[in-house]
């Protein structure tokens, strides 16, 4: 078996690896490998053709290649070493990672350092348990994405969109400016599960319905879809030969339970501290594989923490972190990272179980005290601790976020 | 004069709070008043929303001897909506040959709108 030697090994070169290892590259890391499955850089950016991307981070509108596209340059201009086409296996009980391709077989990786970004995956029909036959025309809408994005199939003609996620709703646009009629997007929460944005720019500008409430209760066809069953405040079918679904994104983790890493069930990722390290010294993680992120930015921002950490555990593995437990209060769905080690700075990111208007978030002893006149589980609150907040933070046991109407 | 005056709602997307405003106009088309909006840029979006909407388009076009089949572009700003699907018309004629370089014009001066179809990734 080849065997490689390296400062830090980053898994999973889509927003969140690239990020990370540029970040560590420019710290003074020398040996950084970064290893995806696909032969190119960019993961997912790829088939996100849309623009909307580095908003946040670069003041740019860019679509998802340009945006993957000024990470790969960068990339290319170090001495980073990126090993494509090659799929991380195995992560062996004393570190090691297991790669493989089919130039060097397998690969065996001792890394000081490792930084999983993985991504995430789609949930399916299996997992949101709508009853029927199983015809084909059935697709996750990153699928469909890809197909027609990259390679250049029409999934269908008729189509029915399965939740209202970003990717459904970007899809349900991206079909209809391809010639297919999107029948409908249904909802089975009272409110859109994406950006506002898109429910404007891609459902309202193309007059395609959105039904709140509603869920897909049965699908029709033998060989092929030929409709479903749409039910809530009214019970009715709709003729299609395709259905997308969106409805959700689970971190892809199965390496981290190798190490293994215990799994947060609220994020689907494993617990992690504010320099996005794990419960296991000297093993990091960013991006959709921690916990899925709305926008690319965030995803790039929290590379760049967790790409920092891992430089500094390079550096110097003794390090003495005391971490401060966050907790979840009233009304908060998702609050990560769930411990604070910094003393400088550090962003926590909030979701809400569900809609709100004029709320404040507020913590243990006062220390962050946010009004808001609006918040949406579809979109996560930033909370920024500065270090005397942090100096606060570090004299209690835990620190507790609510939230609440004013 | 009133007889043909009527309104348009828009949800504007300018921040997360999304305020639906609503356009009033007279029988010429002309705005008469605008409500809803909890600030300054709320207006301004619905207003151009109303007069006259542009998008960027994103799509793909054509492309032989690259690794994958279809090439992502871009217009380089935004068009008027309701020529969306005319620029598709244009988009979906093209058939191109790698190499391409992210930036490479496609198509210049799609529809003579003054806007150029880019490339969006180097294929």
């Amino acid at each position: 078996m080849l065997k490689k030697n390296a400062d830090i090994i980053v898994i999973g070169a889509g927003p969140g690896g690239m990020a990370a290892a540029l970040k560590a590259n420019e710290l003074g890391i020398k040996k950084i490998l970064l290893v995806d499955r696909l032969p190119e850089m960019g993961g997912i950016l790829q088939q996100c053709i849309h623009n909307g991307f580095g908003l946040q981070m670069f003041k740019k509108d860019w679509t998802g290649p340009e945006y993957a596209d000024h990470y790969i340059k960068k990339i290319n201009n170090t001495n980073i070493e990126v090993l494509l086409n090659t799929m991380a296996l195995e992560i062996t009980k004393d570190g090691r990672v297991i790669l493989s391709n089919s130039t060097d077989g397998l690969i065996e990786v001792t890394a000081k350092a490792k930084v999983f970004a993985m991504g995430c995956r789609e949930r399916t029909r299996q997992q949101v348990s709508i009853p029927g036959t199983r015809p084909s025309g059935i697709f996750t809408a990153g699928v469909a994405q890809r197909f027609v994005n990259i390679e250049g199939y029409m999934p269908g003609k008729d189509v029915v969109v399965v939740g209202s996620g970003d990717i459904g709703m970007i899809m349900a646009r991206r079909m209809t400016l391809e010639g297919a009629k999107v029948h409908a997007v249904t909802e089975v929460l009272p409110y859109p599960g994406g950006l506002t944005r898109n429910v404007v720019q891609c459902l309202q500008d193309y007059n395609i319905p959105l039904y709140l409430n509603h869920n897909v209760v049965e699908i029709y066809g033998k060989d092929r879809v030929e409709g479903v069953k749409i039910s809530g405040e009214k019970t009715f079918d709709v003729q299609c030969d395709t259905l997308l679904f969106s409805v959700g994104l689970i971190p892809e983790n199965e390496l981290s339970r190798m190490v293994p890493l215990d799994i947060n069930p609220i994020t689907g990722g494993p617990y992690i501290d504010d320099t996005y390290e794990t419960t296991q010294e000297g093993v990091f993680i960013c991006g959709n594989a921690a916990f899925v992120n709305d926008l690319a930015d965030y995803v790039s921002i929290e590379a760049e923490i967790a790409g920092e950490g891992a430089a500094n555990y390079v550096s110097n593995p003794l390090r003495n972190k005391v971490g401060v437990e966050i907790v979840a209060g009233e009304n908060v769905r998702l609050l990560v990272p769930n411990f604070i080690t910094r003393n400088d700075q550090a962003t926590l990111y909030l979701r809400v179980k569900e809609p709100m208007l004029d709320v404040k978030i507020v913590s243990t002893d006062g220390i962050v005290a946010l009004k808001k006149q609006i918040v949406k589980p579809s979109e996560m609150v930033e909370i920024k601790l500065n270090s005397e907040q942090l100096a606060k933070v570090k004299k209690l046991k835990e620190l507790k976020i609510d939230v609440g109407k004013i | 004069m009133s007889e043909r005056s009527s309104e348009r709602k828009f949800t504007c997307i300018m921040c997360p709070l999304g305020c639906e405003v609503t356009v009033k106009n007279d029988a010429g088309g002309t705005i008469t008043e605008v409500l809803g909006n909890k600030c300054k840029k709320g207006e301004t979006y619905a207003r151009d929303e109303f007069t006259r909407p542009m998008r960027v388009l994103t799509s793909t076009v054509s492309i032989d001897g690259a690794q994958f089949s279809r090439l992502p572009v871009r217009t380089s700003s935004a068009v008027p909506k309701d020529r969306i699907f005319k620029c598709m018309g244009e988009i979906e004629k093209i058939k191109i040959k790698a190499p391409v370089k992210a930036g490479d014009i496609i198509l210049k001066d799609i529809l003579g709108l003054n806007v150029d179809l880019i490339a969006t990734r180097d294929l």
